[in-house]
């Protein structure tokens, strides 16, 4: 299975465009279909999140799954928030064996923010320590507890970063070590302030981190006021500029959502003409269907090389003769 | 009942506690505390004796409960941090701040909170000790909560809990 193309497209250097989506609150298989295939044209690879705002749903394998049933390249993600290290591990595992190419690792939400706010929070491993671990299972073929692994597992490996968080002195930092325990590609918390993001840019070139891990900026439209309201109030580690809040609050409420487009699609632009940055990470739940109208005002163009459509060489095994209803 | 016993954290998250002891007088204090002949006869002494082993390990939870907020995890990190202890971050992150740091330094989890990562690395950086913080801590042994870091440092059974990042750079 050699026909994704997300690391592939990074290594040549393009531009490269991901997106996200959040798995359905139920066990709705069509719903991941219906989410990725507005996108399959438009970006090399989608994030299928887990569980996120610590909010049950669908889980990202299975979302991983379906997703390439839709012929959708999946970044499958893996919070430290739900499991310790005998789970992570063994998802690492199943990752592999099912064919998911793409693994990308972070601390998580904690569950205060979730809808089961009572829940126990596990936090064995922290981001880095399980990169650490994802890094030796794959290229030193063994688990944490030294144990072999047959055969190895093999995907490509990424984390996150906020930049615009505090400390602004270590952040970029932070990455590095994060690189060091193995992240081959990062994609960043949402940028709206493109000031600040080029100047933790000049850090990253500074330490070399470009050259040895592809960072993609993320990215994302501000759809309506109460949208801008829980950004900038529950999204922890979010700031959204005082100037760009002014702007949305200043046009006709019918057209804030056009107006959160133009903002992105500006931000792309602003962004694509930092050094070293790999590309955008778009995330837009729940518009996922703006997204190419997002892209087509930032003047990208759909991925160019025609893309497999939903066959076998993006569907695993066990789903090769069933689409995702069947899987439902 | 005993809330005090090994191998059971307390159930409650854990809060970011501010350390109340400068930085510079811990990086001090440390070099008293280095592991040597004497230390480690004493620790090893300490550890064949049960009952004066749990008096030492009873002291030294006091003492570092009420300096570092300590929840005896028995893996010290302190020396890496600037003396804030990460294990009073409410995810337990052992390296580095995670992305939830409010634009004010608030704790994601305790808004009324700073995070302790900021203060680890504002306390090191003053020292001129930031480089630590980029050393990759390992996960932690839980079967060891309870337990004295200091008799285990002292006989130099945590030196594997860090390595140099630079090394792993290298190894990639």
């Amino acid at each position: 299975m050699t026909r994704f193309g997300f690391r592939a497209a990074l290594e040549s250097g393009a531009f490269t465009v991901t997106a996200e989506i959040g798995p359905p609150r139920g066990a709705d298989a069509e719903a991941i279909r219906r989410k990725v295939s507005p996108l399959r044209d438009w970006v090399t690879a989608v994030n299928i999140t887990d569980n996120q705002g610590a909010s049950v749903r669908l889980s990202s394998w299975a979302g991983s799954l379906l997703a390439m049933a839709a012929g959708v390249e999946p970044i499958m993600q893996l919070t430290c928030r739900d499991r310790n290290r005998i789970a992570l591990q063994s998802e690492l595992l199943g990752a592999s064996a099912m064919g998911i190419p793409n693994v990308l690792v972070m601390t998580g939400d904690h569950p205060r923010f979730g809808d089961h706010a009572e829940a126990k929070p596990v936090f064995d491993l922290d981001s880095v320590q399980l990169l650490w671990a994802a890094r030796t299972m794959r290229d030193d073929g063994k688990l944490l507890s030294g144990r072999k692994l047959d055969p190895a597992p093999s995907w490509f490996l990424g984390s996150v970063e906020n930049p615009s968080a505090p400390p602004a002195g270590f952040r970029a930092a932070r990455l590095g070590k994060k690189v060091a325990a193995g992240a081959q590609f990062v994609q960043t918390q949402y940028v709206f302030d493109v000031g600040a993001f080029r100047q933790w840019m000049a850090q990253v070139r500074d330490l070399g981190l470009h050259e040895r891990c592809h960072i993609l900026a993320g990215v994302g439209p501000i759809s309506s006021l109460r949208a801008l309201a829980h950004l900038e109030q529950g999204v922890p580690g979010v700031q959204v500029p005082d100037a760009l809040a002014r702007r949305l609050r200043g046009v006709p409420a019918d057209r804030t959502a056009d107006e959160g487009i133009t903002i992105c699609a500006e931000t792309i632009g602003e962004l694509r003409q930092i050094p070293g940055l790999a590309g955008v990470h778009v995330m837009a739940v729940g518009n996922e269907h703006r997204v190419p109208l997002i892209l087509q005002q930032a003047g990208i163009g759909p991925v160019p090389s025609p893309r497999p459509a939903a066959d076998a060489a993006l569907t695993p095994a066990s789903l090769v003769t069933g689409g995702p209803e069947r899987a439902r | 009942m005993s809330v005090i016993s090994a191998g059971a954290g307390p159930a409650a998250p854990p809060r970011p506690v501010p350390p109340r002891a400068t930085a510079r007088s811990m990086y001090l204090l440390h070099h008293l505390l280095e592991p040597n002949a004497g230390y480690r006869r004493l620790a090893g002494w300490l550890e064949a004796r049960p009952g004066l082993r749990r008096l030492f390990t009873a002291a030294e939870k006091s003492v570092k409960k009420e300096i570092f907020g300590c929840r005896m995890c028995a893996q010290c990190a302190l020396p890496s941090t600037g003396y804030a202890c990460p294990m009073t971050c409410p995810k337990e992150l052992r390296n580095g701040p995670c992305g939830g740091v409010g634009a004010d330094g608030s704790c994601e989890v305790y808004p009324g909170m700073r995070c302790v990562w900021l203060v680890a690395f504002e306390r090191a950086d003053r020292q001129g000790r930031a480089g630590d913080l980029l050393r990759l801590q390992r996960p932690i042994d839980h079967r060891l909560w309870g337990q004295s870091s200091w008799i285990r440092y002292w006989q130099g059974q945590d030196t594997d809990l860090e390595a140099d990042a630079g090394r792993q750079a290298a190894a990639t």
